[in-house]
């Protein structure tokens, strides 16, 4: 847990985000997630094995698997929710060419 | 008319109490629509300096006042919040009303349905005024990374608020509404509910339907209610809680009355101190304060003990790590296809998506969904996420065994008074340090009030966080009752 990152790191989580950073932003987020990671990098004390990670506390709540039944049901109606689109012909969401010929 | 106006100042000028204002308008004195057009114009007025509000649905709230005084005229009962004029805060949803999360992305967008706390809120009788400022999707501790400006802290207008929920607890503060809602996921309600001198709630993960809410992180995302007192917020807590098949995580337990439940004495409950949250760091004027209280308690006729809980001190780190990789998770549904922004950068899909996340994210919404993606990227997933989790679930295990001790546990909510505007925004480690006292709730998934426990010399509020197990609000509420009542 002691890696630092680099300004390749940076770029690559950016792009696995879809986050296209400007170069003065990738400089700064390099300082903060360093000094984020230092932080953190605390846990390391604690031993933690054999722990179960815990996920979501419904468990503890003594709630887990309680699920609604897998019914259809109707959602809500094109019109209503197209509209709300920045491009759309009122039946599709449209968007710029995916693959370049 | 003139009596009436003259009742609705005086709910203005004193607010809370809703059974009062209830009789109020049952009986006739006073007009819920003359209420809400009171607090538009107290909002007209206090909104440019304090910047409370984003939005107003004054359409919906003056017909729903209307429906209120209709009702009060036919002589039929009232509901419980009957006319109660009430605030949402912005990343929860209303049908047609600007939802922005304080973000550029959600630009435009007009939600097609509400969120389940704000409808049932409605059907509780309450008149939603409008629209409420906060950190740009609930990521911050002091509202300054909203997209539309800070909001000021209305006990001092050079200090924050407290964040994220800033500006729920300023418009109770206030004044600009009797109640609000607000979300809390390592602090949100809490914090500046204690920096603004008003009452917050942070219900049992669960108690609360998350539908319609803008997720940040979904294991640990809550809605609760903001108010003037405990009792009103046991109130409101009682009408927006209960089971919403429309949230899976949503608990099936019954509802009980919680602000009845408050009325009841605290004598012979154990209350719990635990050291962690009173060592290096708390603001000697702020444990001055929270002592204050715990004397109250003992006056009261609880018996207070120490309990153990040492793995707060990584509360924090946890927190940054689960909440970040939830949240880079849910915030990759931005991506200007269905709604909101759109760079007109888009000459093909992948700049389309880049360059429209880049333009309307602020700074910290990029740091966060960087920090989670690391998190959860390959090679790195064990090292942080994974063990996150697992300190997780030590500090909820601490809890459950402290609970076993102890009916509450009382803490100071924030090591430190409400700083000025600026003081953390250059350090984002530093701002992450104000959620230290209340990531562990978070994080355990228990429930917990925050309420005022006199302040600093400086006229500063104090808050007290009492803590109970999941589900038991009511002794949370019980205890809170205790503080309140002794006017600290």
């Amino acid at each position: 847990m002691s890696a630092k990152v680099t300004m390749e790191d940076v770029q690559r989580v950016a792009e696995l985000a879809n986050l296209e950073l400007e170069p003065d932003e990738t400089v700064r987020m390099q300082q903060d997630l360093n000094a984020i990671l230092d932080y953190v990098a605390e846990l390391n004390e604690l031993d933690t094995t054999g722990v179960e990670p815990l996920e979501q506390v419904s468990e503890l709540e003594g709630s887990a698997g309680v699920l609604r039944p897998d019914a259809l049901e109707a959602s809500l109606p094109r019109p209503t929710v197209m509209p709300q689109a920045p491009d759309t012909d009122g039946t599709f969401f449209k968007v710029p060419k995916v693959i370049e010929r | 008319m003139a009596a009436e106006t003259k009742s609705v100042q005086n709910f203005v000028e004193k607010p809370g109490m809703l059974a009062e204002l209830r009789a109020e308008i049952a009986a006739g004195r006073t007009k819920a629509t003359d209420l809400a057009t009171a607090y538009y114009d107290r909002i007209a007025a206090k909104n440019p300096t304090l910047n409370v509000y984003l939005s107003l649905t004054k359409e919906r709230a003056l017909e729903q006042a209307a429906r209120v005084d209709a009702l009060a005229a036919k002589g039929d009962p009232l509901p419980p919040l009957a006319g109660v004029p009430v605030g949402i805060k912005d990343v929860l949803v209303m049908q047609g009303a600007p939802a922005t999360a304080a973000s550029k992305i959600l630009e435009g967008y007009r939600p097609p349905y509400d969120a389940t706390s704000v409808a049932r809120l409605e059907a509780a009788g309450a008149v939603l005024l409008g629209k409420i400022n906060c950190d740009e999707f609930a990521m911050g501790s002091s509202n300054e990374n909203s997209a539309y400006g800070p909001v000021r802290n209305p006990v001092d207008i050079d200090r924050v608020p407290g964040g994220s929920s800033g500006g729920s607890a300023a418009a109770v503060a206030a004044n600009m509404a009797v109640a609000t809602l607000g979300t809390d996921t390592g602090g949100s309600i809490r914090q500046p509910a204690s920096f603004c001198g008003v009452v917050g709630v942070l219900p049992t993960y669960g108690r609360v339907s998350r539908c319609g809410l803008i997720a940040l992180a979904s294991s640990l995302d809550r809605v609760g209610p903001f108010a003037a007192n405990v009792r009103d917020a046991a109130t409101l807590l009682g009408a927006i809680a209960g089971h919403d098949p429309k949230d899976a995580t949503s608990l099936a337990a019954p509802v009980e009355d919680y602000a009845t439940e408050s009325d009841k004495p605290v004598e012979g409950m154990r209350v719990g101190i635990p050291a962690e949250y009173f060592g290096e760091g708390l603001d000697p004027e702020v444990r001055a304060a929270i002592e204050k209280g715990i004397d109250a308690l003992k006056a009261a006729g609880c018996t207070v003990k120490p309990v153990s809980l040492p793995t707060t001190k990584y509360a924090v780190p946890t927190y940054y790590l689960v909440a970040t990789a939830e949240a880079s998770a849910n915030l990759s549904r931005f991506d200007g296809v269905r709604y909101g922004y759109r760079s007109p950068r888009s000459e093909n899909l992948a700049a389309m998506y880049r360059h429209s996340r880049d333009e309307a994210f602020g700074a910290e919404v990029k740091r966060r969904i960087l920090l989670g993606t690391y998190a959860l990227s390959a090679g790195y997933y064990e090292a942080y996420y994974r063990k996150a989790q697992q300190v997780r679930r030590l500090l909820a295990e601490e809890f459950l065994r402290a609970f076993a001790e102890v009916d509450a546990i009382v803490t100071p909510t924030s090591p430190a008074p409400a700083f000025k505007l600026g003081e953390k925004t250059g350090d984002p480690l530093s701002m992450y340090l104000a959620d230290i006292y209340t990531v562990t709730a978070s994080l355990a998934g228990i429930c917990g009030v925050t309420v005022p426990c006199g302040s600093t010399r400086a006229g500063l509020p104090v808050g007290m966080q009492v803590l109970a197990r999941h589900l038991g609000e009511s002794t949370a509420f019980r205890v809170a009752r205790a503080v309140e009542a002794a006017k600290i």
